[in-house]
């Protein structure tokens, strides 16, 4: 087949998927959207791999323009997709874990009545995605953008009946937007610079500028707003834990793997651009690491499941953050891509949990589940050492890796990057150990023993957890022995920032053993002390919360961030729009619109006087205008 | 020299009927002062040779024209007097407004030199058949349209004649 | 012998101009509906003479041509109107244009 159409189908599948079970949400039998859901995601991905294996080693960018969208003027857009390292390991991603999310829907959701909608929406979302990352210019990538924040707005509010949702549904969406308007200032400031969008037009432009360029310093502080607010940094990070009210498929898919990784890539992908701002690279690092502790510290003390790994994923993206800022790109994607795996096989497994509990969220509600799920206890185990970073599960190398190219920037960041991994490893142990460890402290619903999920729930599990297990194969440290596969795969996307990397010191092998080590040592002390705490001390039950010392409280409270918001953005905005509505909108706009049409009204009455009925007036008036107009003429 | 007591003559003789129609106190009588004034500017027409324009003005006005006038006003009884005038200042209004406007015409003739040049002889093209050739040749259309005119004023009138079927 | 020698065109202006103020006058004056509608025929007929002067004077007989016209205009105007009047007098009564003011605000 031809490339270009194997190209323009990856994202046509799930966008074929969208229109047919939109279309027939009503009427399509389940059994049908079963098969379809999952398919078409199925299909892009085989699509993907066709075209992986039949580049071979040729993975030098190639571009496909399918026609021109925009031409006025100076600016042309393109829709063209890049099929480059980077983007196609974007694709494998989406394509990869949104099919395994796909199919542990179908067990998921079996009972809803809306499942023809969700997956619609799954299918649109996975469309918005591949268009995000496979586009190759800055308004392609925009679509995907939106498509993927429109669809996070519909998958959050799925259950729609519920107004709190639909609150966090337009919470998600409003910050989203606040993001995205940096984008598009950051798009417009490169349309004035470089005169193009496109990614090829940009870049090799500005290769030719110096670091430190003020407008590529405006450029990429712009664009990196636009990834704070889709990837939950601070300040816009509140959004994220509240959408854990979408179904919990939902939050594995958008808000763990796929959507919040947008931000990551958009600075990948704009890695040239970066690496010639050393101030916004500071700036990155700050606000990544500050996202890490805050976000850490918020979740040791939360108490609904999917809060906590909402709160982790925050957590993480810090991480992919902060290696992006001190260069480490394809760090970045490799911590990416498996926390993708684990982060995902988490979010399953707590939808398996609180779907074997009927509803539960509250981990203090839950316990000594070992037994009666045995599988999802495997796999969240799996998940749970992988994201703490212990050998030799995933996400060991790729934290590992960022860690060290952080010490090789600056080792005050190290410091506080190691101190988030030993909160990492403490809250997730802590999560671990309250829901499946001792006994069991809820209450079973009548009738409903507690059981395992069902093969299409457990078997996503299997696979994500095996690929938390090995992923770190693709990326194994020279320091192991390994041959940094991804790294070199990706290199060509990377390579021509190399040069112009500064500040990076090479560590030598006794120094990344030192550091692996002390990290290992501080996340094994972290998971022994969860462990006494919470298995033998049995601590965290339904304790009387009102007692806890002050400073707990702030951090249980979530730093009352969001009520800050509410003080400084929310209710000053209510007010406003109250305002101009009862003092502008009624009361002078509708005076004044009102008003002409009185004057209309009163003008009418008065004319009306003129028709006397009177047939001579009439004629008199008419020569008398008669002679007036002649006499005008003469004058004239 | 001749044409020209003629011409006063005519003239005298118009704009006298023109002013006892509006002078009259019962329309009949203004009905045929105004015949006198048609048969007037007929005999106009005929001093400028316009023949075929004098004859239609007689067939058309005085002939048809004013019999319908003189029908409507016999059949229907119309020949009251004149109520109680209307207001002199009315009256005196209106006397005012049409020397106003004879003022202004004659405002506007000064304005322009109308000296043309002009064949001393009796022109000719109001002869039957010159003016014939040429309604024909150049004026067809208008025409042929205004016998849709005629058909139009017909039906109109017969329809708005028609007493309503009760 | 010929008119256009002895009569200059501006003694027809001035007459013509004579005649449509009477005209004018009586449409201004009058109140018996049927004297105004002939108030307008003698203003008609005034312009006719007007053009028909002008069109021998300058040997166009376009003049003459739309003087032709204008009364197959004026005729059929003034079946109409006629008609109308009858009409007005069958349903009101009266054709005295003071008692005919309905139209009225």
């Amino acid at each position: 087949m031809k490339m270009e159409l194997i190209v323009a189908l990856i994202p046509l599948m799930p966008l074929l998927g969208f229109l047919v079970l939109g279309a027939g949400f009503r009427t399509i039998p389940r059994k049908i959207t079963a098969w379809v859901g999952p398919g078409v995601i199925l299909a892009s991905l085989i699509l993907a791999l066709v075209l992986f294996f039949s580049n071979g080693k040729n993975t030098g960018p190639t571009e496909y323009h399918f026609f021109t969208w925009i031409s006025a003027g100076e600016l042309r857009i393109p829709l063209g997709f890049l099929i480059d390292p980077l983007s196609l390991l974007m694709i494998f991603v989406v394509t990869g874990v949104g099919f395994i999310i796909h199919v542990y829907s179908v067990g998921y959701m079996k009972d809803d009545p809306g499942f023809n909608r969700f997956f619609a929406f799954m299918n649109l979302f996975v469309f918005s995605m591949l268009l995000l990352v496979m586009g190759n210019n800055y308004p392609v990538m925009f679509i995907g953008w939106e498509g993927v924040g429109l669809c996070s707005y519909l998958l959050i509010g799925f259950w729609f009946r519920n107004q709190e949702y639909n609150n966090a549904a337009k919470k998600a969406f409003i910050m989203n937007r606040i993001g995205d308007l940096g984008f598009l200032l950051g798009m417009f400031l490169l349309f004035t610079t470089f005169h193009t969008l496109d990614y090829h037009g940009v870049f090799s432009q500005a290769r030719s500028l110096q670091p430190g360029d003020s407008t590529l310093l405006a450029i990429t502080l712009l664009l990196f707003v636009g990834a704070v607010g889709k990837s939950a940094q601070i300040p816009l990070y509140t959004w994220l834990p509240d959408a854990m009210a979408g179904p919990t498929p939902v939050s594995a898919l958008i808000h763990a793997a796929t959507m919040v990784t947008a931000g990551v890539y958009m600075v990948a992908r704009s890695n040239i651009l970066y690496i010639l701002s050393p101030v916004t690279m500071t700036i990155i690092a700050v606000v990544a690491l500050a996202t890490i502790l805050l976000a850490a510290s918020i979740a040791v003390f939360q108490k609904d499941i999917k809060k906590i790994l909402a709160y982790s994923t925050i957590s993480q993206l810090g991480y992919m953050f902060l290696a992006l800022s001190v260069g480490a790109f394809s760090g970045a994607m490799f911590h990416l891509t498996t926390h993708a795996f684990f982060k995902a096989l988490l979010f399953l497994g707590a939808g398996s949990v609180i779907h074997a509990l009927g509803g539960e969220q509250d981990i203090r509600k839950m316990g000594g589940l070992r037994k009666a799920l045995p599988v999802t206890w495997l796999t969240f185990l799996t998940g749970t050492v992988a994201i703490s970073g212990i050998p030799p599960l995933s996400g060991f190398f790729s934290k590992d890796e960022i860690l060290m190219k952080t010490f090789g920037s600056s080792s005050l960041l190290w410091l506080f990057a190691w101190l988030g991994a030993l909160l990492t490893a403490f809250y997730m142990f802590r999560m671990f150990y309250l829901v499946f460890g001792n006994q069991f402290r809820g209450t079973t619903r009548p009738g409903h023993p507690l059981h395992e999920s069902p093969l299409t729930m457990t078997l996503p599990l299997i696979v994500l957890a095996f690929l938390s297990f090995a992923g770190g194969a693709l990326n194994m440290p020279g320091l192991f022995g390994g041959n940094q596969l991804l790294e070199h795969f990706l290199a060509p996307v990377f390579s021509r920032s190399s040069p112009a990397l500064q500040g990076e010191l090479p560590i030598s092998h006794a120094t990344e053993w030192l550091l692996t080590g002390i990290t290992l040592a501080g996340v094994l002390l972290m998971i022994f002390w969860a462990w006494r705490r919470y298995v033998v001390k049995g601590k965290g039950l339904l304790t009387d919360e009102t007692r806890r010392p002050f400073w707990v409280r702030i951090v249980a409270e979530k730093y009352r961030i969001d009520e800050l918001y509410d003080f400084l953005l929310v209710k000053p905005s209510l007010w406003l729009s109250r305002f101009l509505h009862d003092v502008v909108e009624l009361r002078i706009i509708d005076r004044m619109v009102n008003g002409i049409g009185q004057a209309a009204i009163r003008t009418g009455n008065l004319l009306r006087y003129i028709q006397t009925g009177n047939v001579g007036f009439y004629l008199f008036v008419m020569v008398l205008g008669v002679i007036l107009i002649m006499f005008f003429n003469i004058l004239i | 020299m001749f044409t020209k007591y003629i011409f006063i003559l005519l003239t005298v003789l118009a704009l006298y009927s023109g002013i006892m129609v509006l002078v009259s106190r019962k329309p009949i009588h203004s009905v045929l002062f105004l015949t006198l004034t048609f048969f007037a500017i007929a005999g106009h027409y005929v001093l400028l040779n316009a023949q075929f324009l004098a004859v239609v003005h007689v067939i058309v006005y005085a002939g048809a024209i004013m019999v319908l006038f003189l029908f409507t006003v016999m059949l229907l009884n119309l020949n009251k007097d004149e109520h109680s005038p209307k207001s002199r200042w009315a009256k005196l209004l209106a006397v005012i407004a049409g020397c106003m406007l004879m003022l202004t015409l004659i405002g506007i003739f000064r304005n322009y030199d109308l000296a043309v040049a002009y064949d001393p002889m009796m022109t000719q093209i109001g002869l039957v058949k010159n003016l014939g050739k040429i309604l024909y040749e150049n004026y067809l259309l208008p025409f042929e349209l205004s016998s849709i005119l005629f058909l139009t004023a017909m039906v109109g009138a017969v329809l708005l004649g028609k007493k309503e079927q009760l | 012998m010929s008119t256009l020698s002895s009569v200059p065109i501006d003694y027809y202006l001035v007459f013509c101009s004579l005649l449509f103020c009477l005209g004018v006058i009586g449409v201004l004056i009058k109140r018996n509906a049927l004297v105004i509608l002939m108030s307008v025929e003698l203003m008609i007929n005034s312009i006719n003479l007007l053009l028909a002067a002008f069109s021998a004077y300058t040997n166009d007989p376009a003049g003459q041509i739309f003087v032709f016209f204008i009364m197959v205009v004026a005729a059929a105007e003034v079946a109409i109107g006629l008609a109308i009047i009858v009409l007005i007098y069958r349903t009101t009564g009266s054709i005295d244009i003071n008692v005919l003011n309905k139209l009225k605000w």
